[in-house]
C-alpha cells in the first residue's frame, strides 16, 4: 500500500511541501487525544511496530511510544544494549529478521548517516527515520514546523534562525529544508567550525555573530552543543561558546522584537542556551515536546495508508464528517 | 606456441607514430612483422581484426590483487585474468595485501602466482616502508632484485615527510618510481566522500580536495629536492592538476596517474549512500572531474591505472561510513575512457593508448608499450565501437563492487596477447550492437 507520503519517512528533503503541509494538518486532530482522560483511539491497532534504537536517546523514543500506543499500534523496543547488534550482527541481518517475524513499520535511530535509507531500500516495512548520525530527523523538523506553524499561522516569509553545530545536526539539516519548503527564510549561526563548508549553498543566510541572528530573527532554534566538540577540538570551551555564541535575555532584550525560543532538547542549561531563556516568556520549548507526539502520531498514521481526510475521524471525537466511517474510541 | 596472424585491424602504435590500417605478425612471442598485408605462415591463426584497433597491450600501474591474505576476494590468478579480460596485457600489484609485500620473498611469490596463472603479467610493487607502518625504509634494492618495479604504501599515504624525502632519495640507486597515494591524514580523518554541498546534505564527514592536494606540493617539492621520481596515485582534484603542471614546468620529476571513476563520475553518484561509489580518493566535483580530463589530454596526468580494488559483497552491505573504500576497475576502464574521454571529443584513440600503454611502460621501464618489430608481444585487440551494458555477474574478478553496474558503455577488448599468446578473446562480438564510429 503506496500511503500520501510513500513507503518510509527518511527525511523531509525528499517531501514536497504538500506532504509537508499533510502531515502538520494530519498532526491537528491527533492533538487532542493526548488531551483526553482516555488518551487512545484504535486507528493502528494490529499493527505491529519495532522501534530500533541504535543510539541512546529518551526522548524521540518515548515519543514515538506514546504516539504508537496511543494510536493502539503493538510496539516492541529494541536498543543497541542487549542485543545481538552487540555480538557483531549487521544492521541488514538485524532488520531481516525483525521483518521475519511480520512486523510492519521500523522507527529507527543509528549513528550512521543513510542507514535509515540502507534499511528502507532492505524491507518491506515502512521506515520512520528517528534520526541517522549526522543527516535528517524529520519527526523533530516536523514538529519544530507544527509549532512554528501553531504560533505564525503560516511559515511563508517568516525569519528562522538556526544557531549552533549546524555540521553535525540532524536536527539543523531537516529543520533547513522543511522551513525552505514551506516558503520561510532560513539563517544559520555558529562558529564557521561548526558549520558545513558549503553551508551557503543550501540557500541559508549565515551570520557570524549570534547578535546579528537575534537582530534578524522572528524566532531562533537553538541547538544543543554536543560535549564531544569539546574534546574533538571544533571549539575550545564551553565557557567561551556562552560567552560568544550563547543566546541570554541580556543578548535578547536587545532585540527589536520578541523573539520565539525554540530547542530540540536536551538543553545544556548555561551553554548555548541560558536559563532565564529556556523558562522565559517566549519559549515554546514544552510546546514542541508536545506537538512531538502529535506529529509522529499523524506520520504513523499516514505511512500505514491513513487517509488524511479520515484523520478528525480516526481520532474518533464524535465530530466526523460527512461520509467519513466512524471510528469508535477504543476502551 | 603458434604463430597469430592480427588481420585488418587499425595499428594503433604511439610509440612509432604508427596509425594505419594492416596486419601484425605474432611468432616466437614476438612481433615478427608488422603493418601492410603480411601473408601468414601455413600453421598461423589469424584472427580478423576488422572495425578493431591493435594496439600495444595496456598496462595498469595500480592495482589490489588482495593475493595474499584476502583470496576470498581476489586472487593473483582471478585479477589476471580480469585484467585480460579487460584488455591489460600487464598489470602492477600494490602491496599492501597481508602480509604486506616488503621483501623479496613475498615480491618473488607474487611473480610466481602470476606465472602460474598465464594470463595478464604482474608486476609487484614493493612497499616503502616495513609493513606499511610508515616508520622504516623496507629493503628496495632485495625487492628489486626479485621483481618489484615501483615502491608505494598505497592505501596509506605516506606521512612522514621525512620518510619520503629518503625513499625518493634510496630509490635512484634502482631507478623504481617510489609512489605515494596522497592524503594529509589528519585532515581526512573520518571522512567517507568529498567535502562539499552532497556532503553537507549527506550528513557524511567531507575529505576535502585540500587533503590530496597539501601531499601533492609536498611530494613534489621533495622531488625537486632529491631528485627522485615521485609517482602521484589516483589523482582526483582541480587543484591537484594545477600543482603537477607546475611541477612538471620547473622540470621536476612529477608523474602522476587517474582513475577511470575520476574522470567519468562526480560525487552526486553517491546518490542515496551507494557504497558502490565510495572510495578514496572520492569521487569530486564537475569540475575537477573537467580539469582531470583536459590534464589527460594534455599531458599533465601522464597516464590511466584503476585502482582496481575488489571488496566482498557484504562488506560492502553496509552503513556508508563504516563500508571500505575502492571499487574493480580492471574490466570497465577501457569502456568507461572510451566513453567519458574519447567519445566526448576530449581524447583521440592515439592518445587513449598512450596514456593506458606507452607511458605505463616508459615511466615504469617495463616490457611491452610498443609494437616494434622484435618487442616481445603484448598486444590488445578492441573494439572502439562495441556498446555493452555491465553487468557486475559476468565478470571475472571476484569483486562485484562497480559503480557502472548497468550503465551503458562503448569500447571492448576483444583479444589480448600476452608474450605471443593469446590470454583472452570477447565471444560475441559478431552480434555487438554498434554505436556510431569515432575517429
Amino acid at each position: 500500500m503506496t500511503s500520501a507520503l510513500g513507503k518510509d519517512l527518511l527525511g523531509l528533503e525528499p517531501l514536497s511541501s504538500e506532504q509537508i503541509l499533510l502531515i502538520l494538518d494530519t498532526a491537528e486532530p491527533f492533538k487532542e487525544i493526548s488531551e483526553r482522560a482516555i488518551k487512545k483511539v484504535p486507528a493502528l491497532r494490529g499493527s505491529t511496530i519495532v522501534n530500533l534504537f541504535f543510539e541512546s536517546s529518551t526522548r524521540t523514543r518515548i515519543s514515538f511510544e506514546f504516539a504508537e500506543k496511543r494510536l493502539s499500534a503493538d510496539t516492541v523496543n529494541v536498543s543497541a544494549s542487549g542485543s545481538s547488534v552487540l555480538k557483531g550482527e549487521t544492521l541488514v541481518d538485524t532488520a531481516r529478521n525483525l521483518e521475519a517475524m511480520r512486523i510492519d513499520m521500523v522507527v529507527i535511530r543509528h549513528g550512521a548517516s543513510g542507514a535509515a535509507q540502507f534499511l528502507a531500500e532492505r524491507i518491506e516495512s515502512n521506515v520512520i527515520n528517528a534520526g541517522d548520525g549526522t543527516h535528517e530527523h524529520p519527526t523533530q523538523g516536523l514538529l519544530d514546523l507544527l509549532t512554528l506553524r501553531d504560533h505564525f499561522g503560516s511559515l511563508e516569509g517568516r525569519r528562522v534562525c538556526i544557531c549552533g553545530d549546524v555540521l553535525h545536526s540532524r536536527v539543523a539539516r531537516s529543520n533547513i529544508w522543511g522551513l525552505q519548503k514551506l516558503g520561510a527564510e532560513v539563517a544559520v549561526c555558529g562558529p564557521r567550525s561548526l558549520l558545513p563548508n558549503a553551508i551557503e549553498e543550501f540557500g541559508v543566510h549565515v551570520f557570524d555573530r549570534i547578535e546579528e541572528a537575534i537582530e534578524w530573527a522572528e524566532a531562533l532554534n537553538i541547538l544543543r552543543l554536543q560535549l564531544e566538540r569539546m574534546t574533538a577540538g571544533y571549539i575550545p570551551s564551553s565557557r567561551e561558546y556562552n560567552r560568544v555564541f550563547g543566546v541570554s535575555r541580556e543578548r535578547l532584550d536587545r532585540a527589536p522584537r520578541d523573539i520565539l525560543i525554540m530547542h530540540p532538547g536536551p538543553m545544556n542549561r548555561g551553554v548555548e542556551i541560558d536559563s532565564d531563556v529556556a523558562d522565559g516568556p517566549h519559549s515554546v520549548i514544552l510546546d514542541q515536546v508536545t506537538n512531538g507526539v502529535a506529529v509522529r502520531m499523524a506520520v504513523l498514521y499516514l505511512l500505514a495508508g491513513g487517509k488524511p481526510e479520515l484523520a478528525e475521524a480516526a481520532k474518533g471525537s464524535g465530530q466526523r464528517k460527512s461520509g467519513a466511517p466512524d471510528i469508535p474510541e477504543a476502551a | 606456441m603458434r604463430a597469430i596472424l592480427l588481420s585488418g585491424g587499425r595499428i594503433l602504435d604511439p610509440s612509432q607514430g604508427l596509425d594505419e590500417s594492416g596486419d601484425v605478425l605474432v611468432s616466437g612471442g614476438v612481433i615478427e612483422a608488422i603493418g601492410g598485408r603480411i601473408e601468414p605462415p601455413d600453421d598461423a591463426e589469424v584472427i580478423d581484426c576488422a572495425e578493431c584497433i591493435v594496439s600495444p597491450g595496456f598496462i595498469d600501474v595500480h592495482c589490489h590483487l588482495r593475493e595474499p591474505g584476502r583470496e576470498d576476494v581476489e586472487t593473483i590468478a582471478s585479477g589476471a585474468r580480469a585484467a585480460a579480460a579487460g584488455g591489460f596485457t600487464a598489470v602492477c600489484a600494490m602491496p599492501n595485501t597481508d602480509p604486506v609485500t616488503d621483501n623479496q620473498a613475498a615480491v618473488g611469490f607474487i611473480i610466481r602466482q602470476a606465472i602460474r596463472a598465464g594470463a595478464a603479467r604482474v608486476h609487484p610493487i614493493g612497499a616503502i616502508s616495513v609493513g606499511q607502518r610508515g616508520e622504516r625504509l623496507a629493503e628496495f634494492g632485495e625487492m628489486v632484485g626479485a621483481g618489484a618495479v615501483a615502491m608505494s604504501d598505497d592505501g596509506r599515504p605516506v606521512v612522514s615527510a621525512q620518510l619520503m624525502r629518503t625513499a625518493l632519495e634510496y630509490a635512484r640507486t634502482f631507478g623504481v618510481p617510489v609512489i605515494d597515494h596522497c592524503e594529509e591524514p589528519t585532515l581526512s580523518h573520518g571522512g567517507a566522500m568529498n567535502e562539499g554541498i552532497v556532503s553537507a546534505r549527506l550528513g557524511l564527514k567531507g575529505i576535502p580536495a585540500e587533503a590530496e592536494e597539501i601531499m601533492v606540493i609536498r611530494d613534489i617539492l621533495l622531488a625537486r629536492r632529491t631528485g627522485g621520481h615521485v609517482h602521484l596515485a589516483h589523482m582526483s582534484t582541480r587543484g591537484s592538476v594545477e600543482l603537477i603542471r607546475w611541477g612538471k614546468e620547473r622540470g621536476i620529476n612529477v608523474t602522476a596517474e587517474v582513475c577511470p571513476h575520476h574522470i567519468s563520475l562526480t560525487e552526486d553518484r553517491v546518490g542515496a549512500y551507494d557504497t558502490n561509489a565510495k572510495m578514496n580518493p572520492p569521487l569530486r566535483t564537475q569540475s575537477d572531474v573537467d580539469a582531470l580530463r583536459e590534464a589527460v589530454a594534455d599531458g599533465t596526468i601522464d597516464l590511466i591505472a584503476t585502482d582496481h580494488a575488489p571488496h566482498h559483497y557484504d562488506e560492502k552491505e553496509r552503513e556508508f561510513a563504516d563500508a571500505p573504500n575502492g571499487i574493480i576497475g580492471l574490466e570497465t576502464a577501457l569502456a568507461v575512457c572510451v566513453t567519458n574521454l574519447v567519445n566526448i571529443g576530449t581524447l583521440d584513440f592515439g592518445t587513449l593508448v598512450e596514456r593506458m600503454s606507452c607511458s605505463p611502460a616508459r615511466l615504469f621501464h617495463l616490457p611491452g608499450g610498443t609494437l616494434r618489430r622484435g618487442a616481445e608481444a603484448d598486444i590488445t585487440v578492441f573494439d572502439p565501437t562495441y556498446s555493452w551494458i555491465v553487468d557486475p555477474a559476468k565478470m571475472l574478478s571476484k569483486g562485484r563492487n562497480t559503480p557502472y553496474a548497468g550503465m551503458t558503455l562503448s569500447g571492448r577488448a576483444t583479444c589480448t596477447v600476452v608474450g605471443g599468446r593469446i590470454v583472452h578473446r570477447h565471444e560475441n562480438q559478431a552480434t555487438a550492437p554498434k554505436a556510431p564510429a569515432r575517429t
